[in-house]
């Protein structure tokens, strides 16, 4: 396997627990993340899969810096990203992109398009012949043209996501995150956006994440899975391997648990006691 | 693409009502020199307590009647929307000014700043505000400058509470992680996406404190602590129509209807702006 | 399950336009027998919750049905005065809602939002429908249900909730309920559950049932009948095995190829074919040429 991009080491994350807050004072923290270790190899797509509250997102954004870690380290091609300031970390945020799940809400209402994909181009010195790379970037996700000057609420659900995809893009990064970035459109449009992602980081030689919840997608897109409970990685191992031979219950109560398009009279039968 | 987007809004009635009224208020009380029929300060006895033009005894020339001491009424309004608007553009965009900077900072950075800012906002609205104003004028002294100061220094709370509930939301949603994602520091998403999101109520709400700001430096003047008594105030000239309600209620209506579209208008001006430079049309 | 039984929900030739003339619902003819659930499947914007309210009587005041009729266990819903109308819809239905936390009253325990519908709609005393909806929890698989009855809705979790929804619906022993995409806001595996839980209670009452979604894979899982809907038009209607032994429509033969399936990766994600979508709007557009409002 090809030499890691990222490799992580006993991370832990810790957020306050809102629920939990007495009236006067901080919140008590929660450990989310209790002590993760993998890595992602350069130019691979990793899924990370688990149950809702498992902590995917949050180990999604520890990844890309926008939480900090509060024990363990991320090397990030070998230097650990993990106690960077804001400032420090500036100079690597080109190469630390993200693709978020609700197309809608990661689209500001007032900026146009164009607006949008320009804004991380200037921000990383990028900013000359900044309207041919922004062009540049539309053909790549295949949006016409004249969609730059258009605002997000005269776009599709599906056009959405190409815009957050674009964005991510165009800066040309070395990491994209991409949080549950179909779980909110349909099949069709669904698929237009994997095969999308999965060509563009084909071509580009990207190291992707991708979090969902959907199993058969992560076979599609993904080299490698890293399974994920209660803050805790279950199984972690590469795809094919962990298709046909999970190892851990948990695994298969996964997959046992996506309906498939087939028919099967037992699907929905309670699970005999064991 | 942006002007298709605008033509394809019906321009509302509102907005054109309201905002013809202040036009031509405004164009008055710019003009007013030129345009006032008579000189505002100019007292004549023989001409005390003419009625408006439709009545019986009414003199050309003196539109809207005189009052007690023979003034042109219609020449004391025109001048005293001099004042009027003087004050309501000052006072409005400082308060907005201040009150807006310190909403937008306690509500997207949260935390310390916005501690330490929504208490002050409490304490300050502790006061009742009309009576904060008296005694702010009382003691900075009366004139047109302290009147302003009065109402920027009470009225920021109004922008600061607002604004900093809205930048709150603001601050939650993905576009702001995104920019942060792109490299902006904290100061650049706060004035690259959050400030264009929460500009149109802050619009809203400085047209409204331009009519509260109207409002309040007619209260001021009636009860004497504004500008000097000479210069008619829409405020003033409220108060010296009250005293001659019976023999000429013009001098008391016809500022209090002024007063009242003004204030009207504004409100309304404001709110018809806000939905007009919404790009999401709902 | 005989043809001649009288279906439990029966929409016939049913027509809706937007205030701009926009057909939303193009003469969609489907119906439910008792005790069978139905599937409705198509993409976002298809008009499936349309239907879904429009059979539920809450359809939003722009939109205005033109032509059609929709019959209740043989009652003509268009016949019926208003009040009368919403007797008949409130008795004999109920709704299982797609998101359940919007669906719940925030400020109020979840007992009380429970057994109002059946003491305001049904007349029941607060007792008995205090152990009925006992009963229905126990039978949603609701471990601790006197807790759950005191809570309010954000102290539940969204599969929770969802089950408390479920268990509202069965309570007034509906003939027919409309599933509004129960399971898209919950993880696979809550969402296995909750459709074991559908289908366990609708073989126990037998409701029918008209089950909105847009997850082929939960089509096939769920339901003996299918109606594919694109754009406000039944393309194809059958019986579920049917529909994916032999799809006949190149729709659904796109919809049924773009569902990605884990044991088939490579076979999966193939987007709708521009050259279907082309196909079926120059259809659509075609028959609303020839289409006037109340002629058929
Ligand atoms: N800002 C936060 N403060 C406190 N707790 C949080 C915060 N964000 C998430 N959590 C908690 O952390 C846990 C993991 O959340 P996370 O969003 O990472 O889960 P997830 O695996 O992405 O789930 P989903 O599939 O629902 O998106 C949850 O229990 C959640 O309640
Ligand atoms: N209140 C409304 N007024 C006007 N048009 C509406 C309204 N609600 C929905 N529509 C339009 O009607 C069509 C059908 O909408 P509907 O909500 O039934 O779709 P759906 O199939 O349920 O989609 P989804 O899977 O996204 O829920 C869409 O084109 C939508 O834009
Ligand atoms: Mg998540
Ligand atoms: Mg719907």
């Amino acid at each position: 396997m090809a030499e890691p991009l990222f490799s992580v080491r006993g991370l832990k994350v810790a957020l306050p627990d809102m629920t939990r807050k007495p009236l006067i004072g901080r919140a008590p923290l929660a450990e989310i993340l209790k002590g993760l270790d993998f890595d992602l190899p350069k130019g691979s797509v990793t899924g990370i899969v688990g149950e809702s509250g498992s902590g995917k997102s949050t180990l999604g954004r520890a990844l890309v810096r926008l939480l900090e870690p509060s024990a363990g380290s991320i090397g990030f091609e070998g230097r650990d990203i993990s106690r960077l300031s804001e400032g420090e970390l500036r100079p690597l945020r080109r190469d630390l992109q993200m693709i978020f799940q609700d197309p809608m809400s990661s689209l500001n209402p007032r900026h146009t398009i164009f607006n949008i994909i320009a804004a991380p181009l200037r921000q990383n010195g990028l900013g000359d012949r900044l309207k041919e790379r922004v062009a540049e970037a539309l053909q790549r996700v295949g949006l016409p043209q004249n969609f730059a000057s258009r605002y997000r609420h005269e776009l599709s659900g599906g056009q959405r996501q190409r815009v957050g995809i674009a964005r991510a893009l165009a800066l040309s990064p070395k990491f994209v995150l991409a949080d549950e970035i179909v779980s909110g459109l349909d099949v069709s449009t669904q698929a237009q956006i994997l095969t999308l992602l999965e060509k563009l980081a084909a071509e580009m030689g990207l190291t992707v994440a991708f979090i969902s919840h959907d199993l058969s997608v992560i076979r599609r897109l993904c080299q490698q899975v890293i399974v994920m409970r209660e803050g805790r990685i279950v199984e972690a191992s590469a795809t094919d391997a962990l298709f046909d031979n999970p190892q851990e219950t948990y695994t298969r109560d996964l997959l046992a648990a996506i309906p498939l398009p087939e028919i099967d009279p037992d699907w929905l039968r309670p699970k005999a006691p064991a | 693409m942006d002007e298709a987007r605008i033509s394809r809004r019906a321009l509302s009635p509102r907005l054109w009502l309201a905002g013809g009224w202040l036009l031509l208020a405004l164009l008055a009380a710019i003009f007013a020199p030129l345009i006032a029929p008579q000189d505002p300060l100019a007292q004549d006895l023989m001409l005390e307590r003419l009625p408006p033009f439709w009545l019986d005894g009414a003199e050309p020339g003196y539109w809207l009647g005189t009052d007690s001491l023979g003034r042109d009424l219609l020449s004391r309004l025109i001048f005293g929307g001099r004042i009027a608007f003087i004050v309501a553009f000052a006072a409005a965009i400082s308060a907005c000014f201040i009150g807006s900077a310190l909403g937008l900072i306690a509500g997207y950075f949260g935390g310390w700043a916005d501690r330490i800012i929504s208490r002050i906002v409490d304490v300050w609205m502790a006061f009742p505000p009309v009576l904060f104003a008296i005694l702010l004028v009382a003691v900075l002294g009366t004139g047109l400058s302290s009147v302003i100061l009065a109402i920027a220094i009470i009225d920021w709370t109004r922008f600061c509470r607002v604004i900093r509930a809205e930048a709150m939301s603001q601050a939650r949603m993905d576009y702001v992680e995104s920019a942060r994602i792109a490299g902006y520091g904290r100061i650049g998403i706060m004035l690259r996406e959050v400030l264009p999101n929460v500009l149109p109520s802050v619009v809203a709400l400085l047209s409204l404190e331009m009519g509260i700001a109207v409002i309040v430096e007619a209260i001021l003047s009636f009860v004497n602590l504004s500008i000097s008594t000479d210069d008619p105030t829409w405020g003033s000239i409220i108060a010296e129509g009250r005293l001659s309600i019976h023999q000429a209620w013009w001098v008391l209506v016809f500022p209090l209807i002024t007063l009242i579209l003004t204030v009207l208008s504004f409100s309304q001006f404001g709110e018809a702006l806000k939905a007009r430079f919404d790009p999401v049309l709902r | 399950m005989s043809a001649n039984l009288e279906p439990c929900l029966d929409i016939r030739g049913l027509s809706a336009v937007l205030p701009n003339g926009q057909r939303v619902l193009r003469s969609v003819s489907l119906s439910v027998q008792p005790g069978e659930v139905r599937a409705l499947v198509g993409e976002s914007g298809a008009g499936k919750t349309m239907i879904g309210k429009a059979v539920l009587g809450v359809l939003p005041k722009s939109v205005r049905i033109v032509e059609g009729e929709m019959l209740i266990e043989g009652e003509d819903l268009g016949r019926l005065d208003a009040k009368a109308r919403r007797n008949l819809i409130g008795a004999r239905t109920a709704l299982i809602p797609q998101d359940p936390l919007t669906a719940l009253n925030p400020s109020r325990r979840i007992g009380g939002q429970m057994t109002d519908r059946l003491v305001r709609i049904l007349g029941w005393s607060g007792e008995r429908a205090g152990q009925r909806i006992r009963q229905l929890l126990d039978e949603v698989q609701i471990r601790d249900p006197e807790r759950v009855l005191k809570s309010y809705p954000h102290e539940l979790s969204g599969g929770m909730r969802q089950r408390v929804l479920i268990a509202a619906a069965f309570a007034a022993e509906p003939r027919l309920i409309v599933a509004d995409e129960p399971t898209t806001a919950l993880d696979v595996t809550v969402q296995k559950q909750i459709l074991r839980l559908i289908a366990q209670l609708q073989r126990d009452h037998g409701t029918a049932i008209l089950f909105v979604t847009h997850d082929l894979g939960v089509v096939a899982k769920i339901s003996q009948k299918v109606s594919v809907l694109y754009a406000g038009k039944v393309v194809e209607e059958a019986e579920t095995a049917q529909l994916f032994a032999a799809p006949q429509h190149a729709y659904t033969r796109a919809l049924i190829a773009a569902t990605p399936r884990y044991t088939d990766p490579y076979a999966s994600l193939k987007p709708v074919d521009e050259s279907v979508l082309a196909g079926l709007t120059a259809e659509i557009v075609t028959a609303d040429k020839d289409w006037r409002p109340g002629h058929g």
